[in-house]
């Protein structure tokens, strides 16, 4: 099959001076699937918006109301009620963290912001816990809202989310309420995943044991399989609670609202570095303590001997202490007024002007670095070695005898392949030179559909194949073949650094325990950190391009390779190990020929997970000014065109899936032969 | 109690494997004796785990009857399933099926609590399990604080905590170590002999079955292929499956002084230094004294009095059978 496919690519690649339309596709051939969507929505959005003015009042007098009361607390208040929520989920220590915090977010002059985005967020997770709660109940115990809750959660955990935000724009106008309820939306779904979980997980013979024991269908849900899906449950409050968080700081994008993201997006507009390092680092602390405080509460309690009396005390003092404090410095304004003067002693125009100084001292290392990373890495991606290497970049022109040695190489090495039995291997390297031949944008679309095909095909079977086929026909298409080159390019960029140095990581943190407990906090702080943040480090000292775009993503999908390369290897059983070191391997051999092979399908779904996480981040590297999906999506924002926006958020989500699968079905195969 | 389809077992088996389901159990049938220890034994997959849980229909049979006293059980509603379930069954599980987050009282308690007993109540009850079983001073303690064997106890305890008729046991010793498990099953004999349920005890272990039923179903895929006391099954196996499975027991253990005794021929005297041995002794424990020259010894039954004889030679036989077998083997 394989040779039909590369024939069909030469061909492809043959036919390119006489058929200009196998690299661009014909705006003539365009589906009209945008104008589709639009024409859709210009008939519904009337029709819904009264409903919507409705709902957006509710949730705006309920938004107003919460915001208010979080900001009648005066700080200090605030702050230690926080500390005492630290204190009883996980100890001391958390207290102190969280207090000190706090304490920087007010030093920063951001805590009105703060509140504010915390408001958004205290409103939006109680909603979303309740509704997930439910959905994943019901889907739990229907197969057929099952299917269809789980299609839909793919689908939610692909798409971009500013992708959904511009119908939500058209529903309910510029303002918070929209980044409220893509909030719900897009919070909902870890919510059900874990609710599901959770009572997938509850043993039947606990099952069993509660019919005997003559429960009946209601107390067996609420005294068994409730308490005992506890866990996951509070788990998935955690990760409903961060994912609010950091949609809300992405709904800041749309502006209306002074919250803390929207303080980040403008000073990195204005390049206010302090600020936005200022900002930045308020939204990451309040993104850990957040985490750090749910996380802790979603661990079982030490001590489980208080009684109800205890914890009704426990909650009055959780309560009362704070709103005492309150009370306090509220009748009294002079020492208020005293305590308020903490707030933003911290100067950022000084901050400001260190961080420009230190950024021009090391511009000419800086821009070296940027000169050679873009020449020699992602121009030959992009437009192929017959365009990037030219006298001026490499050194030398790409003459026709140059092109004929690189083609013999290439050619030598798939035949070498071959000859060894691994077929495989020769076609991938035969693609994949040609690629980097041409570039994802001389690449011809034609053969990039049924590489596509034939490599689903190939893993799976028929029916991921024609997702696959039929995925990518959509993309191209709707004419958004372009940016689909860019957006691979890229990803395929950050995913391989992010493997690499993400990989190494992960080796040294399995090998090392005291390196994996130094890199492990930071691989946590990582994690939580909303995707926004990452641009400010690379546009610092990048500005605006596509470079800064490459290293926001890999900054954000370096995690997951690092914890499943780390994982992988630590999970090698210990008798495999000591049957390697009986039989003489040395360390280095060792990891080669027993732990990495034994690791594999873990690594491959850590490499899964780089890229969704690489695809997740397009749409906030298009903040800096990439070209790819991501930027469609974000002008279609711009312009509130929900046509555009849902067709290029569905590209990214199709090829999201298409890899997802691909992927998924490698570590099956594997799996299965290990087995 | 009986489950049984008007379709002959092979055509069934055939038909149900064709639509990409199995034939889990067919054909079986028995009947099990107030106060009885009724012991269910076969290989994994022989459908002994299903049949405990048809009887307490925690699976649906598809077909036949169970009947419990007047009632049958397959016909019961819901309600009053789990009336009965309340008052008249308790089940034992392998792999306990304690609730993780109730500490071994609240969960000796939890039936009384989903059945809405009053507190003073349900703890007076508790308490009374908790000691029965032996766990005084443990009520506190949760779950995965308790070793295996604990937490067993606790698991038994709960059963009981209803009172009720019907005792069930899906291999409740099965995931403890051999120790303890023999512990656990000298424990089980002495709770049976002080509160006389009717008991289904499941199990895999052949030296289990032998060492505490009145009577042994073996089962094999799906079926009972034999009923009988221990006794039977070790003197007449009905075929060659079940006899490999009495190979491992040693007849001496089983064979109770009862089973082989004789009629107390009317002009028997006695003598001098007359041995008077209950009936559901085995005749292991008269093997020293036999050698030693006690020639016979009178068998007793509680309540009944001299009910019979057992000769020396009658034992010597017993163990010359046994050998000859495991010779042959």
């Amino acid at each position: 099959m394989w040779l039909v496919v590369l024939a069909f690519i030469a061909i492809c690649i043959a036919m390119r001076p006489a058929l200009p339309w196998l690299v661009t596709y014909p705006s003539s051939w365009l589906l009209p699937v945008p104008s589709i969507i639009n024409s859709v929505f210009g008939f519904l959005i009337p029709l819904l918006k009264p409903i919507c003015a409705v709902l957006a009042i509710i949730l705006r007098a309920a938004l107003d109301a919460c915001s208010a009361a979080l900001q009648w607390m005066p700080w200090p208040a605030m702050i230690l009620f926080f500390a005492i929520l630290g204190w009883l989920a996980r100890g001391w220590q958390l207290a102190l963290f969280t207090a000190v915090g706090l304490g920087y977010v007010v030093m920063a002059g951001y805590w009105e912001q703060g509140m504010n985005t915390l408001s958004l967020v205290t409103l939006a997770v109680p909603l979303a816990v309740g509704f997930g709660f439910l959905l994943g109940v019901a889907a739990h115990s229907s197969r057929y809202v099952r299917g269809i809750t789980m299609v839909v959660l793919d689908l939610l955990q692909t798409v971009p989310a500013f992708a959904f935000l511009i119908p939500l724009l058209l529903l309910f106008g510029f303002g918070p309420i929209v980044g409220l309820i893509a909030c719900l939306v897009y919070a909902v779904a870890p919510m059900v995943h874990c609710t599901m979980l959770g009572l997938e997980r509850v043993p039947p013979s606990l099952l069993e044991a509660a019919s005997m024991a003559g429960c009946t269908r209601r107390q067996r849900f609420w005294h068994v399989i409730l308490p005992t899906a506890k866990r996951e449950i509070l788990t998935g409050i955690n990760q409903t609670t961060m994912a609010a968080f950091s949609m809300v700081i992405m709904a800041a994008i749309i502006g209306g609202f002074n919250d803390v993201g929207w303080e980040v997006l403008n000073s990195m507009r204005k390049a206010e570095f302090g600020q936005s390092l200022l900002s930045g680092l308020v939204i990451a602390v309040l993104a850990m303590v957040v985490d750090r405080i749910t996380f802790g509460m979603a661990q079982p309690a030490r001590d489980r001997t208080q009684t109800t009396l205890r914890n009704g005390l426990r909650m009055a003092v959780i309560l009362g202490l704070p709103l005492f404090v309150a009370f306090l410095l509220n009748a009294s304004p002079s020492t208020m007024a005293w305590a308020d003067k903490a707030q933003g002693v911290i100067d950022p125009s000084g901050l400001n002007r260190v961080v420009i100084r230190f950024v021009q001292d090391f511009s000419a290392p800086l821009d070296a670095f940027k000169v050679f990373v873009l020449y020699h890495f992602m121009l030959p991606l992009r437009i192929g070695l017959v365009g990037a290497v030219t006298p001026f970049t490499w050194g030398f022109a790409w003459t026709f005898q140059v092109s004929t040695i690189y083609c013999g190489l290439s050619l030598s090495l798939a035949v070498w392949l071959w000859f060894r039995g691994q077929w495989q291997g020769g076609a991938g390297v035969l693609i994949g030179s040609t690629l980097l031949l041409l570039g994802f944008n001389g690449f011809p679309w034609p053969a990039f559909v049924i590489v596509v095909t034939a490599l689903a095909w190939s893993v799976s079977g028929a029916r991921l194949a024609s997702l696959a086929g039929l995925g990518t026909c959509f993309i191209v298409g709707a004419g958004l073949y372009g940016p689909l080159g860019q957006s691979l390019y890229l990803c395929l960029l950050a995913v391989l650094i992010c493997m690499f140095v993400g990989g190494l990581l992960g080796v040294a943190a399995a090998k090392s325990d005291r390196f994996s407990a130094v890199l492990k906090p930071v691989c946590d702080a990582l994690q939580t950190m909303p995707q926004f943040i990452f641009l400010i480090p690379a546009l610092m000292f990048f500005q605006v391009g596509e470079l800064t775009g490459l290293i926001a993503i890999a900054l954000y999908a370096i995690v997951p390779p690092i914890r499943y390369v780390e994982y992988g290897i630590r999970s090698v059983p210990a008798d495999l190990v000591e049957t390697s070191r009986q039989i003489g391997c040395t360390a280095w051999q060792r990891l080669i020929h027993v732990e990495l092979p034994v690791a594999k399908p873990v690594v491959v779904l850590g490499a899964n997970q780089t890229i969704m996480a690489a695809l997740s981040m397009l749409p906030v590297a298009a903040l800096v000014g990439t070209k790819d999906l991501g930027q469609q999506v974000y002008i279609a924002l711009s312009k509130a065109d929900a046509g555009l926006g849902l067709v290029a958020g569905l590209s990214v989500a199709l090829v999201a899936m298409i890899s997802d699968r691909i992927m998924r079905a490698t570590v099956s195969n594997t799996g299965g032969a290990l087995d | 109690m009986a489950l049984s389809s008007s379709e002959p077992v092979a055509a069934l088996k055939r038909r149900l494997e064709a639509s990409g389901n199995f034939l889990a159990l067919a054909d079986v049938s028995f009947d099990v004796q107030q106060g009885e220890i009724f012991v269910v034994m076969g290989l994994s997959g022989s459908g002994k785990s299903t049949l405990v849980r048809c009887l307490s229909r925690l699976v649906e049979p598809t077909h036949g009857e169970v009947w419990l006293g007047q009632e049958n059980l397959l016909s019961a509603t819901e309600r009053r399933l789990v009336e009965m379930r309340r008052k008249v069954m308790g089940m034992v599980f392998q792999s306990f099926g304690l609730l993780p987050h109730l500490n071994a009282l609240d969960n000796v308690m939890f039936p009384l609590r989903m059945a809405g007993m009053p507190l003073a109540q349900r703890l007076k009850t508790g308490r009374e399990m908790i000691s029965l079983v032996g766990l005084q001073g443990r009520e506190r303690s949760m779950p995965h604080e308790l070793s295996g064997g604990q937490q067993q106890r606790v698991g038994i305890a709960r059963s009981l905590a209803v009172n009720p008729e019907l005792w069930f046991l899906d291999e409740p010793f099965s995931a403890l170590d051999p120790l303890i498990r023999r512990q656990m099953q000298d424990e089980f004999l002495r709770l049976q002999r002080m509160l006389q349920k009717t008991i289904v005890f499941i199990t895999h272990d052949i030296q289990e079955a032998f060492r505490l039923a009145d009577r042994i179903a073996i089962m094999r895929e799906g079926r009972i292929i034999q009923i009988g006391t221990p006794a039977e099954i070790m003197l007449h196996p009905v075929n060659s499956y079940v006899a490999s499975f009495t190979e491992e027991v040693s007849l001496t253990k089983v064979v109770t002084a009862g089973s082989v005794m004789e009629v107390i021929p009317a002009d028997w005297t006695g003598g001098e230094g007359v041995h008077e041995i209950d009936a559901a002794v085995p005749i292991e424990a008269l093997l020293p004294r036999s050698i030693a020259g006690t020639r016979s010894f009178v068998i007793t039954r509680e309540g009944e009095g001299r009910v019979g004889l057992l000769r020396s030679e009658v034992i010597a036989k017993v163990l010359a059978n046994d050998t000859i077998q495991r010779g042959a083997t």
